[in-house]
């Protein structure tokens, strides 16, 4: 027996961009390995690459060098028929239809497969919607019409729309309220727990990233300088982890680790 | 080839979602394997084999005869899979289910969020009445925006003559560049052309009559009062009306024209006022322009087709095509160029946050300012209908 396949796996890969013609590394030979079942969380800088690198796994910029590998398949064959049932992407403004009313953005995906009745399609596009916390009454409502907080919601549940078992969240919790930042934590658990769902969110949440993450990266210096559980990332010695979780705001969001909350 | 192998040998008939009834003394057992998944269920065949083997057995529910359901052997159970079960259930739970307690927690918010459908809004008598009367008064906001817009401007024309320093000229400076000195080749391109057509549909009409020197009296007329200005403006509605109405529109999309409001800087000195102005300096210039390029298709025109030299095209222009025709036409230009950048910016600050009005907004942009440079062209012809002719 061989290993389970890791379902994203990052090796030696390079990120550069082209502002006016020069040439700017983000990331330069960043290995990272995200195991099924796992709840990530990459942290790091403003501007340190963190959504780039959630953009490349899902084959939305192209590796300048090393290979994007997700699911045993290259992350650029992602954009094909069906993506959406292999991989769900929470963006970080939504990125809504704006053409579309809340159920439609939901069942998009699902109807576009174009074989199930429009009933179920639109049932499950019912459940899923009230799954993360949404009234049924706002079914009908265009994204314009919606505040920040119900837009995300929105664009979870239509990431969740097929039910993919790899899930990218890119601030998540950003521009909740604490009640429901909440409310999400605990759906996005019992969903990682029924079904199998392996997570990656880029967030600078402290509480989320304490609560949820079963693994924690920390993106620096063009690099994954760790890759550990959270307690072992907070020990760690580096001096973006020092000021970022030893400051004032993560001693206090720490005490979350203990006692340690998840049956992982 | 290894992968092709690997592809088409992969164990299909283990992961496909199926089920399978045994009667047993105690009733119906239905037993379920494969994966019952959205992506699985949405694969016709699949979506087709499972639909046929479902009613029976919601039937036999029916029936009162006791049926056990066996979720236990499912691989993976998402919630459309849950759904298609809990429909095929009738909305209640069977009375005898195994399921692994992970199975059951998805079978379990499914049930809890299937509600009846809240209604979308029906349109019913009153409404289409209310749509109606909303359209009629539509109308009457346009009019009122229009005369608002008209007026702002005029306000801010007031204040940059008072404080000519202050105004926005490198954005009128920027702007006279986008949309007058980009335009030039394509409005050189197309009135070259026109002038090439009409004067050899012309000159086959004329060489019946006899007629042929009257070529420059016809092109010189047709194209300087009439066709070069109402040709330039439409080009430039087109290109810069446009591109007015989008970029404005976007600035409401990206909160942008909030902003600016926040830092109290006027929209309409800022925005509208530079591309007003840009486009009443480059319009004219843009006319004359494409113009002259359509005179000189003419004029080639008419050499190879009659050959009608330059040199007595240039002597004979003068004196048949009287020079109030070509003020006529430049101040015709800047009206319609002040019309266009009006149009196209009230179309852009109308725009709503959402893609679907900023497509519409353009549209409405380009059509509603063709449309009004030819109807304002009809109407400086019967206005000044004795001068030049």
């Amino acid at each position: 027996m061989n290993l389970p396949e890791p379902m994203v796996r990052i090796d030696k890969l390079w990120s550069v961009f082209k502002t006016a013609g020069v040439p700017t590394v983000i990331h330069q030979d960043l290995d990272l390995d995200v195991a099924q079942g796992e709840l990530l969380s990459i942290v790091g800088g403003s501007g340190g690459g963190k959504t780039v690198l959630l953009r490349q796994m899902l084959g939305l910029e192209t590796p300048a060098r090393g290979t994007v590998t997700v699911q045993g398949r290259p992350a650029a064959e992602l954009g094909r028929a069906g993506a959406s049932s292999r991989v769900g992407m929470l963006f970080q403004h939504g990125a809504l239809f704006s053409a579309f009313t809340v159920l439609e953005n939901i069942a998009f995906p699902l109807r576009e497969r174009g074989t199930l009745p429009a009933r179920l399609v639109r049932d499950v596009a019912m459940v899923k919607l009230q799954m993360v916390g949404l009234d049924a009454k706002h079914a009908h409502k265009m994204p314009a019409d919606l505040s920040g907080g119900m837009v995300k919601r929105v664009a979870l549940a239509r990431a969740l729309a097929m039910d993919p078992p790899l899930l990218l969240l890119d601030e998540p919790t950003a521009g909740l309220d604490p009640d429901s930042a909440d409310a999400f934590c605990a759906l996005l658990q019992s969903l990682h727990h029924e079904l199998d769902l392996t997570v990656v969110m880029v967030t600078h949440d402290l509480d989320t990233i304490f609560e949820l993450s079963t693994r924690v990266a920390v993106v620096a210096d063009k690099h994954v300088v760790v890759n550990a559980t959270p307690q072992a990332v907070v020990d760690f010695d580096h001096p973006f982890v020092h000021d970022f979780f030893r400051g004032g705001r993560g001693r206090r969001a720490q005490a979350l680790l203990h006692p340690p909350v998840h049956p992982a | 080839m290894r992968t092709l192998f690997t592809l088409y040998c992969r164990p299909v008939e283990d992961t496909q979602p199926g089920l399978s009834t045994t009667h047993g003394p105690e009733g119906l057992r239905v037993a379920l394997h494969g994966r019952w998944t959205a992506d699985a269920l949405s694969v016709p065949q699949v979506w087709a084999r499972v639909q046929q083997a479902l009613p029976p057995v919601s039937e036999a529910r029916a029936g009162q005869t006791p049926v056990a359901w066996d979720v236990s052997a499912v691989q993976r159970l998402d919630h459309t899979g849950a759904q298609v079960l809990w429909d095929a259930w009738g909305r209640h739970w069977p009375t005898t289910l195994h399921a692994e307690p992970v199975q059951k927690a998805v079978l379990e918010r499914v049930a809890r969020f299937s509600v009846p459908m809240p209604q979308a809004e029906r349109p019913n008598l009153h409404t289409v009445f209310l749509a109606l009367g909303r359209r009629v008064s539509r109308v009457g906001y346009h009019a009122a925006g229009a005369v608002r817009l008209v007026g702002q401007l005029l306000l801010d024309m007031v204040q940059l003559l008072r404080h000519p320093l202050h105004g926005p000229w490198r954005d009128v400076s920027s702007h006279l560049y986008r949309i007058g000195a980009t335009a030039l080749p394509i409005t050189a391109l197309v009135g070259f052309l026109i002038g090439v057509v009409l004067a050899y549909l012309m000159s086959k009409q004329l060489r019946q009559f006899g007629a042929d020197s009257f070529i420059v009296n016809i092109l010189g007329l047709a194209l300087i009062r009439e066709l070069g200005p109402v040709l330039a403006a439409i080009l430039v509605a087109g290109r810069s009306g446009s591109a007015i109405t989008a970029q404005i529109g976007v600035m409401r999309v990206t909160e942008e024209l909030d902003a600016m409001r926040v830092m109290g800087i006027p929209k309409g000195f800022r925005l509208v006022m530079p591309r007003t102005l840009a486009m009443a300096v480059a319009m004219p210039l843009v006319t004359v322009w494409t113009t002259l390029a359509a005179m000189l298709g003419g004029m080639l025109a008419a050499d190879l087709a009659m050959g009608l030299t330059p040199a007595y095209f240039f002597t004979a222009l003068p004196k048949t095509v009287n020079i109030a025709n070509l003020w006529l036409a430049v101040g015709k230009s800047c009206v319609f160029g002040v019309l266009i950048a009006l149009i196209a910016c009230y179309y852009g600050l109308r725009v709503k946050p959402d893609t679907q009005s900023l497509g519409e907004g353009t549209t409405a942009s380009v059509v509603s300012s063709i449309t009004m440079v030819i109807l304002v062209d009809a109407l400086f012809a019967v206005i000044f209908k004795s001068v030049g002719v």
